[in-house]
């Protein structure tokens, strides 16, 4: 065992401090939504919980439209995760492994859709998906429609495209030869072969596709007007102005809302990293 | 099976690019909606405005604001990391947690933290006697502290970022700075940092970019762009411009759209540009 220097000591006294720093705002959202009102509004502030209260609980679920906005978040969130993942595949697996005329081109467009940020073509999206109509109604102003709205801009990304392709690039031009040859077509080899082959690259587009898509703010503040089709983001949001004299309940709501993509974080991780850091090291 | 792709972009990313551009040429209707042709009116008109020169001024205080302290402190937390320090794994996951926070419920937490009456920071500041800060409504206050919650939700990232590319350092130069005695800070200082440069160029450059589109946490801490528009940044006067109660003008707001997107194209070239030179020298 290393000697426990002067050095050391200054070493880990400043990380604990910097850890505690940033997982305070974590432990207090979980704290405080099992603090009593009277407890976490007293001063000077009480920073442990009593025990376990669940009245805040209670109160986000069944005075809000908290659970509702759940599933309307969870519909989002699979469509466009789901879709992602198909349309990537398709995309990727075309770009190695079909020649055909214009693919440099072709995939050079596909970066540079990301390129574009969402923030400068929201507006055009947002006058023409609002004036669409279904059947001489306004697309949005039904629940499906809604619904329909908040996934279409988001069915395909390049990002998934690119990170898929460089994975599929491993794969080795013989065997692909060699099972053509042996008469496997281009949806079994993706079924039987490529896909098992590329789970990890697989998992990481999933997962970062799915966190993206349940922290989504701007578009959905846009399209859902009404409380039960707002997504759960917009809604814990809305929790801040309309309880703003119950703290509790708001941090029962957002303790609610992260549960899954703090699953993610700590069980993910690997695939995570994986994904985000693509860009950083070539 | 390019196609389901190219539907999307073509008309969710392509076309609205298009839209935008012609857009910010027209006037707008009383409820906001494109009318006549204007020409270059409205950036004639942000030009000339001493409102807009704020907005960029607000903008650009807000990316210094964020970018420095984000990636100098996830530089120093990831140099203590590399000490050999024991529960480093602990630590990781600990920095990573805020990575699981979406922008909503991140600033819904930040927004109770800074709560002026019941809030934890003024009722830690006055256990040490000093007087509550208005934290988001002061206007020299309320950008630092959405700042401060940008800076948080942007830690982890940098730290999984940064970790990786540490992890990339090839074993032998590490050894041989030890055997040359150049252990500890001095290795972290001439061999740890100038390897994590690209690392660190890429932080810089995508946090950046994420500092210019930040909107959430600005919509939910201050609602209006923050006492006397201390807070209206670039994106979100071109949310505001297009659905402000009563003034709603999306010939304005898609010009400002433009700007963004000329900004934050040159971003993207910069990074590309100064990659691409790495690349060749390697």
């Amino acid at each position: 065992m290393r000697n426990l220097t002067v050095g050391r000591v200054i070493t880990y006294a400043v990380l604990i401090v910097a850890a505690i720093a940033v997982i305070f705002p974590v432990y207090y959202v979980i704290a405080g939504s099992i603090m009593s009102p009277g407890q976490i509004s007293s001063y000077p502030p009480d920073l442990f919980p009593h025990g376990l209260f669940t009245g805040n609980y209670k109160g986000a679920t069944s005075t809000t439209a908290i659970g509702r906005q759940y599933l309307n978040s969870v519909l989002q969130t699979s469509v466009i995760t789901l879709s992602q993942l198909i349309t990537s595949v398709l995309a990727a697996y075309a770009f190695v492994f079909m020649k055909m005329w214009g693919r440099t081109v072709l995939f050079g467009l596909f970066l540079g859709t990301l390129m574009v940020p969402w923030e400068s073509i929201v507006l055009p999206n947002y006058l023409t998906i609002t004036g669409w109509s279904v059947g001489g109604e306004r697309l949005t102003a039904s629940y499906a429609g809604t619904m329909v709205a908040l996934v279409l801009p988001f069915l395909a990304n390049a990002f998934g495209v690119f990170l898929l392709r460089q994975s599929f690039l491993q794969f080795p031009t013989e065997l692909r030869d060699a099972a053509t040859i042996d008469g496997c077509g281009h949806w079994r080899f993706i079924r039987q072969i490529l896909l098992p082959l590329n789970k990890p690259a697989l998992m990481a587009v999933g997962l970062y596709v799915f966190l993206a898509a349940w922290n989504q703010f701007f578009w959905p503040l846009l399209i859902g007007d009404n409380a039960s089709r707002r997504t759960l983001q917009i809604g814990i949001s809305q929790l801040n102005d309309v309880e703003a004299a119950d703290p509790g309940l708001i941090l029962a709501g957002v303790t609610l809302s992260i549960l899954p993509t703090l699953a993610i974080v700590i069980f993910g991780q690997r695939f995570i990293v994986r994904g985000l850091t693509a860009g950083a090291i070539r | 099976m390019l196609v389901p792709c190219l539907i999307v972009f073509a008309l969710f990313i392509i076309w609205p690019l298009g839209k935008s551009v012609s857009l910010s040429l027209h006037g707008s209707d009383l409820f906001g909606r494109p009318d006549a042709f204007v020409g270059l009116q409205h950036y004639r008109d942000m030009l000339g405005s001493a409102e807009f020169r704020h907005i960029l001024w607000v903008t650009l205080a807000f990316v210094l604001l964020t970018v420095i302290p984000g990636v100098l402190g996830g530089l120093a937390i990831v140099l203590l990391l590399e000490q050999h320090i024991k529960g480093i794994r602990v630590f990781r996951t600990a920095f990573a947690l805020p990575f699981a926070f979406s922008v909503a419920s991140a600033s819904v937490i930040f927004a109770t933290i800074y709560n002026p009456a019941i809030g934890l920071a003024n009722g830690m500041l006055g256990r040490f006697g000093v007087d509550r800060v208005g934290w988001l409504t002061d206007p020299s206050w309320a950008l630092i502290s959405v700042a401060i919650t940008t800076v948080w939700m942007s830690i982890g990232y940098n730290v999984l970022v940064l970790s990786a590319g540490i992890g990339a350092i090839p074993a032998e130069i590490n050894e041989a700075a030890t055997l040359d005695g150049a252990g500890g800070w001095r290795a972290a200082r001439f061999i740890t940092v100038p390897m994590l440069g690209p690392q660190l160029f890429f932080l810089i450059v995508i946090s950046t970019i994420q500092s210019l589109q930040g909107f959430g946490q600005i919509k939910i801490l201050t609602p209006e762009g923050g006492p006397e528009q201390s807070t209206k940044t670039l994106v979100y006067s071109i949310y505001h411009t297009a659905f402000a109660n009563n003034a709603s003008d999306f010939g304005a707001a898609s010009a400002q759209a433009i700007v963004l997107l000329v900004i934050l194209l040159a971003c993207t070239a910069i990074q590309f540009g100064v990659l691409e030179r790495r690349v060749h020298y390697k």
